[in-house]
């Protein structure tokens, strides 16, 4: 059901002056009209398309924000305040992309604990899965280096201590942590480089990625809440039975679940842009002082499970490699898990529980983070970092004999 | 429902989802695109400034910066202004009819009251600061020149009253901003006049 | 598994969330202990006559040594109602335009030396601290010989600065005290002040005083409040007129799936 003028109207002929010239109709078709995804996403499935707003809200904000910040020591402190009273709607601007920052990260975790519900990182999707922890990666270098620039006490007391610990690796520590700094100490030319690579080095890599990462999705199509390859059932003109075009069923769908979440992140930006000083921290509104540590360095609320993890360990170079294993395990899990099933609505017990307990354990370390490492805060972050990678390496032998149920053959829909 | 009842309700949701998404965008862009509006910090440095001439001689010239432009202001002396009525140079616009001024200087002085002169010290070129030549009959400006501005970039010439002499590379007179006289001896640079003249 | 069974699981992961939520929130409030002063200054930015008289309780008492480099009088006048006129007789002493920041003459390195520490700007203060925190400062100043300045404070042990107020509130000595917290478990807190020399305000007339001034600072650290949560109600409102329109769409569209 298309919107064509009849008898080769205006529009039709220019599309077909742009089709021989260009795949436009082809893309759509092959990617939106055309594209067969399961008529049973639920709740789990609007993530990634939140995600690609929120891309674009940062994209634009920053884009904006780089018109009038200025990325030297002397300035950049003042020129984000600039930004905020004298620039017309700078402080909207401002809370926008501070307040997307955040909304980045919780709609990445979601998005990734959705794959660990559904399988969705397994056989033909592994690469799939890695795409996206490279975006993961990319994403937190992205928060850190984007964090510096306000040029807050959090900011260079935060980075300080992150840059440091490139120190602990043997050898090539020291010369590494100066090699990054560019200077003895952090400084302007820190500032300024960190400035290059957040606003257009890392940007673009993660554009090019988020291609990559749709690019893959529609090459295996998508997974669904059962877990079931909708391709294995197609109808007699060659459409999944269980499938339905992305576009209009699913625009219209995710239209709904964007519409969602700009309330709530309206409601952030216009009512509590600070969020009780966990999306804007209370220590960067004081500019930066090489000479005076605030009491408690922490990062910011979405690293806080690393940081859990890091501090967790009394050797400096032992807690670098732990908390770095926390991420690479993550692109282990295709292979990792050896049940055939891929959804957990059909799985065992043993990944249920498992599933549940690092969920609990990723929390867990998050608020850990937030705290003192001292007393039994130390103590409950060694026992959840232990509970976090055994869900990991543990995990080849307890999904190797699941109990799994017999998954059906077409997905589960109800009105 | 039939299919038809069904048809116009989807056409009908689809255009109202539509237009509100389209109004909400457009609402959206306001706050960025107003962001491209002077900032208070702008407008601070923007603002009037205040010129004292009460200690401004006769035929003195003061210099002073409005904008980010060099702006003079000149109190001519009788004599000058005598000149102006006297100059026999074919001026090219001289009844400032294609000239930037506001109206209260659309006139043969091109100012409020004769004897004080604000120009934008810009030649209409292409934007070189002329230099001020009050004496009459220089060796380099020839026999005929009665006093005026001179620009050594391209050779422009402008009367006593800013006005472009013809023949020269510039095709306007030296622009006036806007002015008012807070009092005898006080202008503000950048605050329009309130009284025609 | 059926539909309902499906249903099931998925509320159990969010009942797990939410219960993880509730933990979190549970503990963070764990912090915090006793003694020292905790009063909530209870201060309201819509209330325009109380910022007028903080602002002009800031600029006679703190502008000496305090400067709020990113805020601008004429900024202050639009938002609090004063005109240009006002600005520049009661606020602007030594700042030329109405347009002009308010910077103080001060340097910061002959600062650093009078006082042992520059006295800090205080545009965002507010924001670094928080209001409650520093309508406490403000009352905790009390009578210590042994400090350079004469006096200490509660919320900030050796401050470097000397209670400017000290007329206002008069002096006050504190009483420190051994409170019991179990069997053989003691700390020594504080309990109460003891009014000393009384001041030109009553308690209550400098709490007010106080009060007011700090609404002036939660105002100046982010003058963009009132209108933003002004602005955000409209906001709000409008997304729920479009999610009226694109729920419906959706389910229209999504009619003819069975």
């Amino acid at each position: 059901m298309s919107n064509v003028k009849s008898n080769g109207g205006r529009g039709e002929q220019l599309l077909a002056w742009i089709d021989e010239r260009f795949p436009l109709s082809k893309m759509i078709k092959e990617h939106a009209t055309e594209y067969y995804a399961s008529k049973n996403f639920n709740f789990w499935y609007v993530f990634g398309v939140l995600a690609m707003v929120v891309l674009i809200i940062q994209l634009i904000t920053g884009i904006f924000l780089t018109m009038n910040y200025k990325p030297s020591a002397d300035d950049a402190f003042a020129s984000v305040e600039y930004i905020m009273r004298d620039v017309q709607w700078g402080w909207l601007i401002r809370y926008m992309h501070s307040t997307g920052a955040s909304a980045f990260f919780i709609v990445i975790y979601l998005h990734m604990f959705r794959a660990m519900l559904y399988g969705s990182y397994k056989k033909p999707r592994e690469l799939l899965w890695l795409i996206g922890m490279v975006i993961y990666v990319a994403l937190m270098a992205e928060g850190f280096l984007g964090y510096l620039l306000p040029w807050g006490q959090m900011s260079y007391w935060g980075a300080q201590v992150i840059i440091s610990l490139f120190g602990a690796i043997p050898y090539v520590g020291d010369p590494l942590v100066e090699w990054i700094r560019g200077d003895f100490f952090i400084s302007d030319i820190t500032l300024n480089r960190f400035f290059a690579l957040h606003v257009i080095a890392v940007p673009l890599a993660l554009c090019m990625l988020v291609i990559m990462h749709i690019l893959a999705l529609h090459e295996t199509g998508s997974n669904n809440p059962d877990g079931i390859e909708i391709k294995n059932n197609k109808g007699p003109d060659g459409i999944p039975v269980d499938g339905v075009a992305f576009h209009p069923y699913l625009t219209a769908k995710d239209l709904v679940a964007i519409n969602i979440f700009l309330i709530a992140f309206c409601s952030v930006v216009f009512f509590a842009p600070e969020m009780g000083g966990y999306f804007l921290e209370h220590a960067n509104f004081e500019p930066a002082n090489s000479l005076k540590t605030p009491e408690h360095i922490a990062p910011v609320w979405y690293f806080t499970p690393f940081y859990a993890i890091l501090r967790a360990v009394p050797d400096k170079l032992g807690g670098v490699v732990l908390m770095g294993g926390a991420i690479v395990v993550l692109f282990f899990l295709p292979w990792l898990d050896r049940c055939e099933v891929k959804s957990i609505r059909y799985r065992g017990w043993t990944y249920k529980f498992a599933l549940a307990c690092f969920a609990v354990s990723f929390l867990a370390l998050g608020w850990l983070g937030l705290l003192p490492a001292e007393g039994v805060y130390t103590l409950l972050a060694r026992i959840f970092t232990i509970i976090y990678f055994g869900f990991f390496l543990l995990m080849p032998f307890y999904t190797a004999r699941e109990k799994t149920k017999p998954v059906p053959d077409r997905v589960v829909y109800h009105k | 429902m039939s299919a038809d009842e069904g048809l116009s309700r989807r056409h009908f949701l689809a255009v109202a989802t539509s237009v509100t998404g389209g109004v909400g965008i457009a609402l959206t862009a306001v706050p960025f695109l107003s962001s491209w509006k002077p900032s208070a910090r702008a407008q601070a440095a923007g603002a009037p400034v205040e010129v004292d001439i009460s200690k401004l001689e006769s035929g003195a010239l003061l210099r002073v910066e409005w904008r980010g432009k060099p702006v003079w202001v000149l109190r001519r002396s009788q004599v000058m202004l005598d000149r102006i009525e006297d100059n026999t140079y074919d001026l090219r616009d001289p009844d400032s009819n294609d000239s930037d001024q506001p109206p209260y200087a659309k006139n043969e002085f091109r100012a409020i009251k004769p004897d004080v002169l604000v120009l934008i010290a810009n030649c209409t070129h292409l934007g070189c600061v002329p230099t001020d030549r009050f004496e009459v009959a220089p060796a380099d400006l020839g026999p005929n020149w009665v006093g005026g501005f001179f620009c050594p970039c391209h050779g422009s010439k402008f009367d006593l009253s800013g006005r472009v002499f013809a023949g020269v590379p510039a095709p306007t007179n030296l622009s006036v901003p806007q002015y008012r006289f807070a009092d005898d001896n006080l202008i503000i640079v950048g605050e329009n006049s309130g009284a025609a003249g | 598994m059926s539909f309902s069974k499906a249903m099931r699981f998925d509320k159990f992961v969010y009942g797990l969330l939410a219960v993880a939520m509730i933990g979190l929130s549970a503990g963070v409030q764990a912090a915090g202990g006793g003694g020292g002063l905790h009063d909530s200054v209870g201060n309201d930015v819509a209330d325009t006559a109380s910022l007028q008289r903080g602002v002009g309780n800031y600029v006679n008492y703190c502008m000496g040594c305090h400067s709020m480099q990113y805020v601008r009088y004429n900024s202050i006048g639009e938002d609090l109602g004063l005109t240009d006129e006002q600005l520049i007789n009661n606020l602007m002493f030594s700042a030329e335009k109405t347009t002009d920041l308010m910077t103080i003459a001060m340097p910061p390195e002959s600062a650093e030396q009078w006082f042992g520490q520059a006295p800090p700007d205080l545009s965002l203060i507010a924001r670094s601290r928080g209001a409650d925190y520093l309508y406490n400062f403000l009352r905790g100043f009390y009578l210590d010989e042994s400090s350079p300045t004469g006096v200490n404070n509660l919320l900030l042990p050796n401050a470097s600065m000397p209670h400017v107020l000290w007329e206002l509130q008069g002096t006050q000595r504190a009483i420190f005290d051994e409170v019991e917290y179990a069997p053989d478990v003691t700390r020594v807190e504080f309990v109460g002040f003891e009014q000393v020399t009384p001041g030109k305000l009553t308690p209550e007339e400098y709490d007010m005083f106080v009060r007011d001034l700090v609404n002036f600072l939660d105002y100046a650290g982010a003058p963009e409040q009132l209108e933003r949560t002004y602005l955000g109600i409209w906001v709000i409102l409008f997304l729920l007129v479009f999610l009226f329109f694109s729920y419906l769409l959706k389910n229209e569209i999504w009619k003819d799936i069975k």
